[in-house]
């Protein structure tokens, strides 16, 4: 894909948005599903959640909660420009969303790690 | 190419397209309702996650928590319509636009998926409250 | 930046199917993309189909990619877009029929502008008739100043070529139209409303609008289409939650 026209930061915002959407959107029925599973018991539950413990879950954790929170961050810039009319600090906004959605995963990896 | 472009109408908005275009439209009211919802709710479980994960979780302190508390039933529950709804929409207009995936019969089954989804999850919050 | 002494310019020549023509162009001061083309016209290759009219930024017909960009090539230098060795490449505006060479055939765009009911329908005056008295709009009021902002709008396609949604989907009426439908709504003196909230709703109308932005970024008047079209859906929004559609 040409780059060249797509290089400006509302455009990288709605490629944030969209991946992260996609892989959440894909994500979600597997969350779900596993928790209604796993919580059928309190032994279970903790069984779930000693597998849980392992390093690529907690990688993958630790990206999902990356994602959540750029994808709510970048949620908001939409919900900003379409339900307040919000124009000129659409920039700021981008760069908002990305420092919000890199605090909460430095947040979530310092409580984990 | 222009030969054989249809002229548009511009006299009386053709009633399929009127009824199509509303159909859309109100997933798309759908979609940014549960937006809303979600602004909510994402910024309470991600404040839950990562304050729940210090010190490692266990199931005791999960279930102490939500065990016969109807006002996490309700928020979970409501988390869980409005996530599975967004999401399938959300996929249906990326199917839309990446693989022409349109139409009615596409539009229902992407909504089924949103409300299975749901379910799902509703499964999982009457679990934490049961 | 030091200027190269001659530009290299690939030229799409063709029209859905075709291929880059190279010439070189001497580089000249405040020279144009729009002089560029025009010297390989009128002394390389009289062949060359490319469209212009005013040459000062009024009529919105000279518009190409350049450099991967839509632009207008009479208002945009060489010195801005050339890189240091002095490399352009022009094809036709994107999202559009190829005519031939550098000329894109706008009517799917002009089609699409009608479709969103572009045309002022008066509200006291059906059938054409001149009304009896001048309407009072206010300049301040909030509704002007909404059809303000994007009436300076002439057509040229710009945003239309930059719009990614346009790519992905043929029906979607595009930036420029919706901006259109826009500042229809905002004049209290029309009285198509309905019709128009009708004819851009939906997958083909502003609902498709993943505000990307491109239409605001690329448009040569510096409209904000991106922002007429959330005015759209705002709109769309409270109606239906309302009931009023």
């Amino acid at each position: 894909m040409d780059m060249r026209p797509r290089s400006h930061p509302t455009y990288l915002a709605f490629v944030v948005h969209r991946v992260s959407g996609l892989l959440l959107a894909l994500f979600l029925p597997l969350h779900f599903w596993a928790l209604g599973t796993a919580i059928s018991g309190e032994a279970r539950l903790d069984g779930f959640l000693r597998w849980a413990e392992n390093p690529l879950a907690k990688a993958a954790e630790t990206i999902l909660v990356i994602l959540l929170a750029a994808h709510l961050a970048g949620g908001l810039r939409v919900l900003a420009l379409e339900f307040l009319g919000w124009r000129s600090r659409q920039k700021d906004m981008v760069a908002a969303s990305a420092g919000i959605a890199l605090l909460v995963g430095l947040v979530f990896l310092l409580n984990v790690v | 190419m222009s030969a054989t472009r249809q002229p548009a109408s511009t006299k009386g908005v053709n009633r399929s397209h009127r009824t199509r275009a509303r159909a859309q439209t109100h997933l798309w009211v759908v979609q940014r309702v549960t937006a809303m919802l979600l602004a909510l709710a994402v910024v309470v479980h991600l404040v839950m996650i990562v304050t729940a994960v210090r010190g490692g979780l266990s199931a005791a302190e999960i279930l102490s928590r939500t065990r016969g508390n109807e006002a996490w039933l309700a928020f979970y529950v409501t988390f869980a319509l409005a996530a599975g709804l967004h999401g399938a929409i959300g996929l249906r207009n990326i199917a839309s636009e990446a693989i022409g995936l349109r139409g009615r019969g596409a539009d229902l089954a992407w909504l089924t998926a949103g409300l299975l989804t749901a379910g799902f999850g509703i499964r999982a919050a009457i679990g934490l409250y049961a | 930046m030091a200027e190269a002494a001659s530009l290299t310019v690939s030229v799409w020549r063709g029209a859905e199917q075709g291929s880059f023509a190279r010439f070189e162009v001497p580089a000249r001061a405040n020279q144009t993309v729009l002089d560029v083309v025009t010297y390989i016209q009128r002394e390389l290759d009289p062949s060359l189909a490319y469209r212009f009219a005013c040459r000062v930024g009024m009529c919105g017909s000279c518009a190409m990619t350049v450099n991967g960009r839509a632009r207008w090539t009479c208002r945009t230098h060489v010195r801005k877009v050339v890189d240091a060795d002095g490399a352009l490449e022009l094809r036709p505006l994107a999202n559009l029929p190829v005519i031939r060479d550098l000329a894109a055939d706008l009517a799917p765009f002009f089609d699409k502008w009608s479709r969103a009911r572009g045309t002022f329908q008066p509200k006291d005056a059906p059938d054409g008739a001149v009304p009896e008295d001048f309407a009072v709009v206010p300049p301040a009021s909030k509704q002007r100043r909404e059809a303000d902002a994007g009436i300076e709008c002439i057509g040229c396609a710009v945003c239309y070529a930059s719009c990614d949604v346009v790519a992905w989907n043929d029906e979607y009426l595009g930036p420029a139209a919706l901006n259109r439908a826009w500042t229809l709504v905002n004049d209290v003196r029309d009285g198509g409303r309905a019709e128009r909230l009708d004819a851009v709703a939906g997958d083909a109308g502003c609902h498709s609008c993943h505000s990307t932005q491109s239409c605001t970024e690329r448009c040569p008047k510096n409209l904000d289409p991106s922002s007429a079209i959330a005015g759209l859906k705002r709109a769309l929004f409270w109606d239906t939650l309302l009931g009023r559609r």
